[in-house]
């Protein structure tokens, strides 16, 4: 405690802007110590568990089949979660997503086998079965009030039958459209994935430089060049080396098939979190979707009309569910009536908040959704080579989400205690 | 604004055109009657002061200038003219900006997004996060708020006085003519609220009108340039504060009415005085001359 007043009082002496970078460190574990921790319990807990599993099983956790096959097997679950973050953000909570995507996915199927259509018409299809359902649990939420809990557990249940009223007691409907089944099966020419890494990169630079380059020029606090490049480069590096690493031949038998480049669920999954990310922090719904999480009231007062915003908060964490569902469906070329059931939703609630996504509301970003996910998925993935039985794994996913809860908790007390709420 | 300053003329201050103008209102919610013919004048760059006890209806006359609970009956006057407000938007588009007390601010998100919660600028569709940021400061400047690190810090992290200037920042940044505040100093400590009511007068120096609520009547005296007093519904004075001291405002408050006695204001006694008023009782000596 004496230490942060210390900490305090030196930040008020520092009068005049300080760009070095020592004085951005400062600033950074200050506001670390003060509860404001975001994603970094995540990324600390990604680095042990790779290390971890590395050390125990260095063939198989590090060979880069294993490595793609994390990748594949975490997208529909971080897909779900980056639905999630928004109903998150406001404060509630959609138990149905998973059941969203298996309904969704289905409809794909339904469109685009039994009825031989087009792929897009299924994908078209698919994204608005998800929108109706967000719309439905939206206004039951939103303008009925019922809590969402409620409302989404009848969901689960509801989705849960239709999806087996669609599909057939012990049914499937098969994915045909090669296109569909690509996303999660192909890859990526390897230069076409260089080329993206390059093109990824560039933007990034190009347009945080910009930023800061135009916050200085109008005379506003900005960042400083070093930490500027310090982020650039440290996000090249683990790129690069992704891109790396998915570029070598990957394949069990090279001579029967070759498997190499980026899987195409990447730039898919990337290109979903950029979109939401701008949605969220540059456009005035991003910014009020904060607000209402937040404090509902104030939200209310300063002219936000809080429902719509809560319903398009549904809406849009179930088309992102949709997503999903066309993410499960490619992955096993089918759909069944156990689409996105089991642990699928649990993993994403999981995957949000170990990313740093609040379940109080408020608090939250896309991204977190993605490293979230990383966990959740190295530690199934990892305590499968070790031959681990489902039983443990369940119960150390478990323990990770109670893990994650609880620094969640912790954080905000710490925050309340500090004043960084 | 500018153009009630200029119908005003060469008129005496204090009858200058009022910004708001409200003439025996009436309130009622089912049966019970809040507000009994209220008449409440409010002038461009003059703080007014709404004190009375509690259940005497401050809060009613304040949400029905804002358009919560819009009144019954009677006149509603702005810069002149009679408008009709029935809901906040309304009251909003005159110039109107109320301060509530628990201030409505969103804790998770920095002084710059709450100023502007709800009217964010935009360029090209996006967010516009500079042009928002340099007007905030510059709003914070022209209050001479220098108590505050940065502008992009989360609301949460700062002390009450400096909340208190944010939700007043904000009512001052919409352009408002007429900033209504509901117990600013409540929650202060003695630094806070000095600082909070600096900012109270300058920001009727700028030429605003302010209407300020109050239990506290140091901090009315030290402010307020007209004292209206609200007795059970009935207002039962607006005066000059300079033609009161603290133990009048006290009695009127308590029922005491207006006298004029040899052409001058004098406060009388209320029949019931209601004996556990505070002060009251201690004051009464003095104010009988």
């Amino acid at each position: 405690m004496s230490r942060t007043l210390m900490d305090e009082e030196l930040e008020h002496t520092a009068e005049a802007p300080d760009n070095s970078l020592a004085n951005a460190a400062r600033e950074y574990v200050s506001r670390v110590r003060g509860g404001d921790v975001g994603p970094l319990p995540a990324i600390l807990g990604l680095v042990v568990l790779l290390i971890v599993f590395s050390s125990l099983r260095p063939e198989t956790f590090t060979n880069s089949f294993n490595f793609a096959n994390l990748l594949i097997q975490s997208a529909a679950v971080i897909v779900i979660a980056m639905g999630l973050v928004f109903v998150l953000l406001i404060g509630e909570i959609d138990l149905s997503a998973g059941f969203t995507a298996g309904v969704s996915g289905a409809m794909l199927g339904v469109v685009s086998t039994r009825n031989d259509w087009p792929w897009w018409v299924g994908v078209g299809v698919c994204l608005a079965t998800g929108a109706f359902i967000g719309l439905v649990i939206g206004i039951l939420v939103a303008r009925i009030g019922i809590p969402s809990f409620v409302v989404t557990l009848a969901a689960f249940l509801g989705l849960q039958g239709l999806l087996l009223q669609i599909i057939g007691e012990g049914g499937t409907i098969r994915i045909q459209s090669d296109t569909v089944l690509a996303i999660m099966s192909k890859t990526l020419p390897v230069w076409l994935g260089w080329a993206m890494f390059v093109v990824v990169v560039l933007t990034y630079a190009a347009g945080t430089y910009r930023q800061m380059a135009h916050r200085r020029s109008k005379g506003l606090v900005a960042q400083t060049p070093t930490v500027w490049l310090i982020k650039v480069v440290s996000l090249a590096l683990l790129l690069g080396l992704c891109t790396y690493y998915l570029s070598g031949e990957r394949s069990r038998n090279p001579l029967v098939s070759s498997i190499k480049g980026v899987p195409i669920v990447i730039p898919v999954v990337l290109v979903l979190v950029v979109l939401l990310t701008v949605l969220l922090n540059r456009t005035v719904f991003g910014r009020h979707v904060y607000a209402v999480g937040g404090n509902a009231e104030a939200a209310r007062r300063a002219g936000i009309n809080v429902p719509r915003i809560r319903l398009l908060c549904f809406i849009l964490c179930s088309t992102i569910a949709a997503i999903a569902g066309i993410l499960l469906a490619s992955r096993v070329n089918s759909v069944t009536p156990n689409t996105g059931g089991g642990e699928t939703l649990l993993y994403a609630v999981g995957a949000a908040v170990i990313g740093g996504t609040s379940l109080f509301g408020g608090k939250g970003r896309p991204v977190d959704a993605i490293i979230g996910g990383l966990v959740v998925a190295v530690v199934a993935n990892g305590m499968g080579l070790l031959n681990q039985t489902a039983a443990v794994v369940y119960m150390v996913t478990g323990g990770v989400l109670l893990l994650a809860a609880g620094v969640d908790a912790l954080s905000r007390r710490r925050a309340a205690a500090t004043g960084r709420a | 604004m500018t153009s009630t300053m200029t119908e005003a003329g060469g008129a005496p201050p204090t009858v200058s055109n009022p910004l708001l103008e409200l003439r025996a209102v009436n309130k009622h919610f089912g049966a019970v009657q809040v507000l009994h013919d209220v008449d409440l004048t409010v002038q461009l760059g003059r703080v007014t002061a709404l004190v009375g006890d509690n259940g005497a209806g401050k809060s009613t006359l304040i949400k029905g200038v804002a358009g919560i609970h819009p009144f019954d009956g009677g006149d509603y006057l702005f810069e002149g003219e009679r408008v009709h407000v029935h809901n906040p938007k309304q009251a909003n588009a005159l110039g109107i900006e109320v301060v509530y007390q628990d201030l409505a601010l969103c804790d998770n998100l920095d002084i710059v997004q709450n100023l502007y919660l709800g009217r964010e600028a935009l360029s090209s569709g996006l967010l516009d996060e500079i042009s928002m940021e340099q007007r905030a400061s510059e709003t914070l400047a022209g209050l001479s708020v220098r108590t505050v690190k940065s502008v992009r810090q989360k609301v949460a992290s700062l002390s009450g006085g400096q909340r208190q200037t944010v939700a007043i920042a904000r009512a001052v940044l919409r352009n408002s003519k007429l900033v209504i505040l509901d117990e600013p100093t409540a929650a202060l400590g003695v630094a806070q609220t000095e600082q909070v009511l600096r900012l109270v007068r300058r920001l009727a120096d700028n030429g605003l009108a302010v209407i300020l609520i109050s239990h506290n009547m140091n901090d009315v005296l030290a402010v307020a340039d007209d004292i209206a007093v609200l007795y059970l519904g009935r207002m039962t004075a607006q005066v000059e504060a300079k033609d009161v001291n603290h133990s009048e405002i006290v009695k009127l408050i308590t029922g005491g009415a207006l006298v004029e006695e040899a052409g001058k204001v004098k406060v009388a006694e209320a029949h019931e005085v209601s004996a556990d008023v505070d002060d009251a009782a201690s004051d009464e000596s003095g104010a009988q001359s």
